[in-house]
């Protein structure tokens, strides 16, 4: 089974590529990418004609949260990878705050079964550091891996514990399974809502300190530079967090940075009508935190674009803020929000394709990441002048818990690729069969 | 002028003039309370619901005393809100609430923002806010507003020390905002870890001693200060509290000679005020009271009748 | 097109609130016992200045007492506007006393409606008097003054203002043609 895609810009960083070029892809691995290729018969081939979008290596988000097991009211390993390729993404990490924690091959075989019968993403189990994320003992970290897990994190809690964090990472690098770190301080984050500043002072909520999160990340990069050993720090939200990071890296320290979209386009004022929909951990911060977050990703102190999919459903969200969980949803508007960036010059596409595709393939040794031929035909293709409004009753997610509710976007996945299977498509028009 | 709200919420956005429409109706409405028959019919037949979720015996009497003094139907309905315990969501009491045709909800709630929540979903009642959790506490600062130009005659100009646990005190941000825009300068008082960030950019001035903050002060508003409740044990002890931040006979020498001083109650003696100060002079605590009940009297007939 | 036509003058006025002062002082024959209640805004300074007039004759003074109609309005809700609230100054208990309710213009009756409801919350009156400046008829209660000082019939497409020299700087009556 063949399928010629004609026409598209084809950006791959992996390759320097950025041209308009046709690609074939043969029983699910790109065969051939050529200026343009002929749609000569002898095989059965199935032509898109592609011209006038962008063709990328499939985008991978490696930080979401499935729900499955035990929450499977907010969503589903199945309805999670829908979601994903909806948005462009081919494959996606989920962390293992499930309902049991993903700390035993069990949870682990179960999700990648899930996600085999969904046949949608592709769908990497994170697996908990420690054993019901309670951060006390180490999980099995060697078990883990062969049961396919291809990270470890505690996320949505810290690994309080800095002597358990220094074997943590330690022994994870020794099995060469990367660590991802929640950085919180939880003793002074602890009973905070939003962001400690003029806005929290201003509504009453009890504030989280920034030194929670920037606290934990040099603590984690100590460790990581006193044992020669690496880390990934997860959802970096703040001028100081940046600053620490580049530093580190500076020094050669083995440190990598993912942040989300919501960290480079919402502030705390967010917050003034008390929307439980711009309630997370991180929390919001200020504008000169956005403006961090987008110097940390134009000079690559943050590698990694990653949503941090996190649903809830009404009996969650439609509460009292203080009541109200932490986590939005992400995996269908991640694209178009991070195509901002772009936009306003932050980031050039191919760097942008390198955030959300090449670095995250890289931190998290899976395949995919490139377009080189010869590797799985994971594909992503955007259109980007396709203006969208965000409904979130139209989300394939089945949680609706979005900031992003009637917000106008320019550009939008319309094509989504995995293993030469198209699992995603809003193109008008179906492929020709030749 | 016309009375524009559905809602009041917070005083963060009321304007002068809405102010003064407030504290000029309360004013009239206190006569009402001095005489032998305390009714007038103004309200008869509408219904008005104390929706409390945390405990309140003072502010709770005075919203149900003043509603039934203008003739309308007063309902009580205390609320639990535990988290732990789920019981039934906000929303829902809401919407069952609402089934039942009230005019005015007036509600109490340990989150901030919950008032906001029931403000937006009922478009035919309106709310008003009796606190949530350290956001607003608009009756209680518009009856503070309302005691002061009794006794000063105006507001513009005033300096006033407000002292105590600020980070957690609705009263306190509500007075900044309402006594800000009645053109007083607020001077706040606290030990630093009861002192939000950046508060300053209310257009206020910090200090942590109190003889600093209450130096040639007009009013000096104290505020109930409850250790026992401080989430992350901030403050070492009440002895060291008192000693710090007690209004005494000897600090209050300070302040203006015909300095006046508020609490918002309940107080708590020889913690935040000395006795001798609480049943002195200079105190006009329990008038703060007498004007509670006129205020909230006075918000009732604004609201009610809703919008044409 | 608007025309107002002066009905009244200054003089005019004066001269009925004496005759007035002397109805009042005839019916109840004598002062004793008798409070006289104005109702805001213009009853309040044309009560005071038939308590003055009653008082030049009987050589004391009589009680005044200020009376806000607004929260007894039956129409104080539904208005769009909602009307100024006054206050409301009645110093002395009503029990058996004569009661001289006090208006500038007499219309459909709502307002002394509402007048005697608020003087029932403060006490038992051995009986309600009313004197008003002027009727201008078009009644929708059976209520009818004692002590009128001008009848002017009127049209409904007419407004009739009292207008005084403590309020609007100027003693006369006006129609307005609206």
């Amino acid at each position: 089974m063949r399928l010629l895609l004609k026409g598209g810009r084809i950006i791959d960083p992996s390759q320097n590529m950025d041209a308009r070029r046709d690609l074939l892809i043969e029983d699910g691995t790109i065969l051939e990418i050529a200026e343009t290729i002929p749609e000569k018969g002898g095989q059965k081939t199935a032509v898109i004609d592609l011209t006038d979008t962008i063709l990328t290596p499939g985008l991978i988000d490696m930080h979401t949260h499935l729900r499955e097991p035990g929450e499977e009211y907010k969503e589903t390993v199945q309805t999670g990878s829908e979601a994903a390729v909806a948005g462009g993404f081919t494959s996606i990490a989920c962390m293992a705050n499930t309902v049991p924690v993903n700390d035993n091959r069990s949870v682990t075989e179960f999700i990648k079964k899930q996600a085999q019968t969904a046949g949608m993403a592709r769908v990497y189990p994170v697996a908990a550091v420690s054993k019901d994320e309670k951060g006390t003992i180490l999980t099995e970290f060697a078990d883990l891996k062969d049961a396919g897990a291809v990270a470890l994190s505690d996320d949505g809690n810290p690994v309080m514990d800095s002597s358990l964090m220094r074997n943590a990472l330690e022994y994870a690098f020794s099995l060469g399974i990367p660590v991802i770190s929640h950085c919180e301080d939880t003793n002074l984050s602890a009973g905070g809502q939003m962001n400690e500043g003029y806005t929290s002072t201003e509504l009453g909520l009890q504030g989280i300190p920034n030194t929670a999160e920037h606290i934990m990340i040099a603590r984690d990069i100590a460790l990581a530079e006193f044992s020669h050993v690496s880390v990934h720090i997860a959802h970096v939200s703040t001028t100081e967090s940046v600053r620490i990071i580049r530093e580190a890296k500076k020094r050669g320290v083995r440190v990598t940075a993912e942040t989300a979209p919501h960290y480079f386009i919402f502030t705390d004022e967010s917050l003034r009508e008390f929307s439980t929909n711009f309630k997370m951990y991180p929390p919001l911060r200020k504008q000169e935190d956005v403006e961090a977050i987008k110097e940390g990703l134009k000079d690559g102190t943050i590698d990694a674009i990653a949503s941090d999919h996190a649903p809830h459903s009404s009996i969650e969200k439609d509460v009292e803020f203080e009541y109200a969980a932490n986590g939005i949803i992400g995996l269908e508007t991640s694209l178009s929000a991070s195509l901002t960036l772009v936009e306003e010059d932050v980031l050039s596409l191919s760097q942008l394709i390198e955030k959300m595709s090449t670095n995250p393939a890289g931190i998290l040794k899976i395949p995919g990441g490139t377009l080189r031929v010869g590797s799985k035909a994971d594909i992503t293709v955007i259109d980007p002048q396709k203006k969208w409004t965000v409904k979130a009753d139209e989300f394939r997610s089945k949680s609706r818990n979005t900031p992003f509710e009637g917000r106008k976007f320019q550009g939008r996945a319309v094509l989504t690729i995995v293993g030469g299977s198209v699992k995603y498509s809003s193109l008008p028009f179906p492929a020709r069969n030749i | 002028m016309k009375f524009e709200r559905k809602d009041i919420l917070g005083l963060k956005d009321f304007s002068r003039n809405e102010i003064d429409l407030i504290l000029d109706t309360a004013e009239s409405l206190k006569e009402v309370s001095t005489r032998k028959i305390k009714k007038v019919p103004t309200l008869r037949g509408k219904t008005v619901i104390n929706l409390f979720y945390e405990p309140s015996t003072r502010t709770r009497t005075s919203f149900e005393i003043a509603a039934k003094r203008l003739s309308a139907d007063a309902v009580n309905i205390t609320a639990s809100t535990s988290s732990v315990v789920k019981g039934e969501t906000l929303i829902d009491t809401a919407r069952n609430l609402e089934s039942m045709n009230p005019d005015i909800i007036i509600m109490r709630h340990s989150a901030a923002g919950a008032p906001h929540i029931l403000a937006r979903l009922l478009k035919q009642q309106s709310i008003i806010n009796a606190g949530d959790g350290a956001h607003e506490h608009p009756t209680q600062s518009l009856l503070d507003m309302m005691t002061i130009r009794e006794k000063k005659g105006t507001i513009e100009g005033l300096k006033v020390a407000i002292v105590g646990d600020i980070a957690h005190s609705r009263v306190a941000r509500s007075n900044i905002y309402g006594l800000s825009t009645m053109g007083a300068t607020v001077a706040l008082c606290g030990p630093a870890m009861m002192i939000p960030k950046e508060i300053d950019k209310m257009g206020v001035t910090v200090h942590n001693r109190m003889d600093e903050a209450i130096d040639d002060a007009d009013i000096i508003m104290m505020l109930r200060i409850q250790l026992e409740r401080q989430k992350n044990n901030s403050f070492p002890s009440v002895r060291e509290y008192a000693k710090l931040y007690c209004l005494t006979p000897d600090r209050i020498k300070m302040a203006k000679k015909a300095v006046t001083v508020m609490h918002p109650g309940p107080i708590n003696r020889g913690v935040e005020i000395d006795p001798e100060i609480a049943d002195g002079p200079y105190s006009v605590i329990l008038e703060q009271v007498t004007n509670g009940v006129a205020l909230r009297m006075a918000l009732l007939y604004l609201l009610a009748g809703g919008k044409q | 097109m608007t025309k107002n036509k002066v009905v009244m003058d200054a003089e005019g006025i004066d001269r009925s609130l004496t005759r007035i002062a002397h109805e009042i002082l005839e019916e109840n024959k004598g002062m004793e016992d008798l409070v006289i209640i104005g109702i805001r805004e213009e009853g309040v300074f044309l009560g005071q200045r038939i308590g003055k007039k009653i008082a030049t004759v009987e050589k004391t003074d009589v009680p005044l007492g200020i009376l806000d109609i607004t929260l007894y309005r039956d129409d104080v809700l539904s208005k769009v506007k909602k009307p100024k609230l006054g206050k409301t100054d009645i110093p002395f208990c009503l029990d058996n006393k004569k009661v001289v309710l006090i208006d500038d213009v007499i219309f459909t009756g709502r307002t002394i409606r509402a007048a005697m409801d608020a003087l029932m919350d403060f006490g038992r009156p051995m009986l309600i008097q009313l004197a008003v400046l002027i009727d201008r008829g078009h009644r929708e209660l059976p209520i009818q003054p004692n002590f009128v000082g001008n009848s002017l019939p009127s049209s409904l497409w007419e407004k009739v203002s009292v207008n005084l020299v403590e309020i609007k700087g100027i003693d006369e009556v006006v129609i307005e043609y609206i």
